[in-house]
């Protein structure tokens, strides 16, 4: 089972965000980067799958500021191989991102390709269904479980309302991750470090950036806030006391 | 090329969802601009009734028993054939499970830009919600289709209605050879609570340390004669289960009170919320956006506050 997983660093969102000041783009000076979550999932997918029926996690990422991190991370949960994009990274977009990854993949001959279903900051659609679309494979998003038997994939998608339905997917495919079947493992520094050691991050650069099928931005803003929630002040317990209140008035308590 | 815009509608074992009258609103003001017709496209089986109220000026109906259910490969084959044949100024998808798997596939096959979490049009620009709903991203709508996933938040679901607009039957295109195909559905489990009928809810989220300190959550629900509900971070961690998942893909929920405990409120988690009576968010980072759909909201540690709001609750009772 050879499986292939991108993934991409995404804007923390514990952070404050602030505009550059062209006014048209995230301000990224002092912005911190995390593993997009859903990616943290795929991954996660991916190596359950490796333990159950046995195979080769390859984990590709675009380069980024703490990215070697994210990678290697990755190694000491069980990914076998990582491999960096590199070059105009930093004004990728989902379009541009799946174009250089089909690119890659092309000559991996992969059975499987997970992915976070997507990532707070796409703009212009999913970086799955687009590579799909590139490897000519077929593609199911909102993926929360993994089966695979004779080269068929039994996954199952969300729906609204908490409705699943099971899909069989021919292989190779490209899945958009949701939720692992479990958790992601933590996985204590001390084996990042030794995956630091013993994985080489292999580097492969993009060429020249296509990011065609997007939509130029004209502004970015913060939200108008059209009603604020009133704020309670005070120490904790006063806080508590005027919620008692609150809570009588509107016939909770 | 016309300037007639598509709306690709979405139903769910034999319910219209929301999101499509949404998106028929937010379709009918895009039309205004182009001077164009708003399209209802349907695909489905014996689904047509569904279309009486739908506020389009036409349906294209895509009637065949492989498509009463939705699957990615039929979707994008139909879709493709739909949008070739009407050269529209813009296809309106859901940014949801349905929608957000056909859009970005018909982007790369027909080579046609893409907008993603579109809640709003403002002439003829798209306004995007992304990183969670702190940012807004807006900018003209691209040329010559663009296709657009849309989230909710932007127009009423009411302003999507209408009567009764005629209905033209379409022929689907072959699909044989399909990669993709349903086995069925599975129920969300019975037996648990159901959380949409709770009147109070005491709801966690990423604020909460550890599985342990649901005990802590599960006590003040007990107080408050609630019940304890998640957003989606905890569900992914298993100290929830799914059927008290409240949001996109788990319940919407309209309780006397929604008490959001540590919830930094993305937009997936809001959607399902604002039914509520009363919502009362806690939550450290002030410019969470949660505050903005609350009624009233502290500033503090969902720990401390749990502490604080037990002793008040204990004291309440001992004096009545």
């Amino acid at each position: 089972m050879n499986i292939i997983v991108p993934v991409k660093m995404v804007p923390d969102l514990v952070e404050e965000l602030t505009i550059d000041p062209g006014g048209a783009a995230l301000d990224t000076a002092w912005m911190r980067l995390i593993l997009n979550e859903f990616d943290d999932h795929a991954i996660e997918q991916a190596i359950l799958l490796k333990e159950r029926v046995g195979g080769l996690v390859t984990v590709i990422a675009p380069e980024a500021a703490d990215v070697d991190d994210a990678l290697f991370t990755a190694a000491a949960k069980g990914a076998d191989r990582l491999i960096k994009l590199t070059g105009e990274t930093g004004s990728i977009n989902s379009h541009a991102l799946a174009r250089a990854l089909a690119a890659v993949i092309q000559t991996e001959t992969p059975d499987l390709i997970l992915t976070g279903v997507q990532a707070h900051n796409d703009l212009d659609g999913q970086v799955g269904p687009l590579l799909a679309e590139s490897l000519s494979m077929p593609y199911v998003g909102y993926v929360s479980s993994v089966k695979i038997e004779n080269r068929m994939a039994t996954v199952k998608k969300e729906y609204p309302g908490g409705l699943l339905a099971e899909f069989m997917v021919e292989l190779p495919a490209v899945l958009g991750i949701q939720a692992s079947d479990e958790p992601p493992r933590y996985v204590a520094f001390t084996k990042v470090r030794q995956a630091m050691q013993a994985t080489k991050i292999e580097e492969q650069d993009i060429g020249e950036l296509d990011i065609s099928g997007s939509a130029a931005v004209s502004r970015m803003f913060q939200p108008e806030v059209k009603e604020r929630a009133e704020m309670l002040e005070g120490d904790s317990d006063a806080v508590a006391a005027r919620l008692v209140e609150i809570m009588q008035e509107y016939g909770v308590l | 090329m016309s300037e007639n815009i598509l709306v690709v509608t979405e139903h769910l074992q034999g319910r219209v969802l929301d999101i499509t009258y949404v998106m028929l609103a937010g379709a009918r003001r895009l039309a205004e601009q182009t001077g164009g017709k708003v399209i209802a496209v349907l695909l489905g089986y014996k689904a047509q009734f569904l279309t009486q109220d739908f506020g389009a000026d036409k349906v294209h109906s895509y009637d065949r028993p492989s498509l009463e259910h939705f699957s990615p490969d039929a979707y994008l084959r139909v879709l493709e054939a739909e949008i070739n044949a009407e050269q529209p100024r813009a296809v309106l998808l859901g940014h949801t499970t349905i929608g957000m798997d056909a859009a970005s596939g018909l982007s790369a096959r027909l080579h046609l830009p893409l907008v993603s979490q579109a809640q709003r049009f403002d002439g003829s620009n798209f306004v995007s919600q992304i990183c969670g709903g702190k940012i807004m991203a807006e900018g003209p709508l691209p040329e010559p289709t663009a296709l657009v996933t849309m989230v909710p938040g932007g127009y009423r679901p009411e302003d999507g209605q209408g009567r009764n607009p005629p209905i033209l039957e379409k022929q689907a295109p072959g699909l044989e050879g399909m990669r993709v195909r349903l086995s069925h559905f599975i129920e969300p489990e019975a037996g648990d609570v159901d959380i949409a009928k709770e009147s109070v809810l005491v709801s966690v989220g990423r604020g909460l340390q550890n599985q342990n300190d649901l005990e802590l959550v599960e006590r003040l629900a007990k107080d408050l004669r609630g019940t304890v509900s998640a957003s989606r971070p905890l569900v992914d961690k298993g100290w929830l289960p799914t059927s008290r998942l409240v949001g996109k893909s788990g319940k919407a929920v309209k309780p006397k009170m929604y008490l959001a405990l540590g919830i930094s409120g993305a937009p997936e988690h809001v959607e399902a919320v604002t039914g509520s009576n009363l919502i009362v968010a806690v939550n450290t980072d002030p410019n969470a956006p949660i505050f903005n759909v609350a009624k009233y909201g502290v500033v503090m540690d969902m720990y401390e506050l749990i502490q604080a709001l037990s002793n008040a609750l204990e004291q309440e009772a001992h004096a009545a």
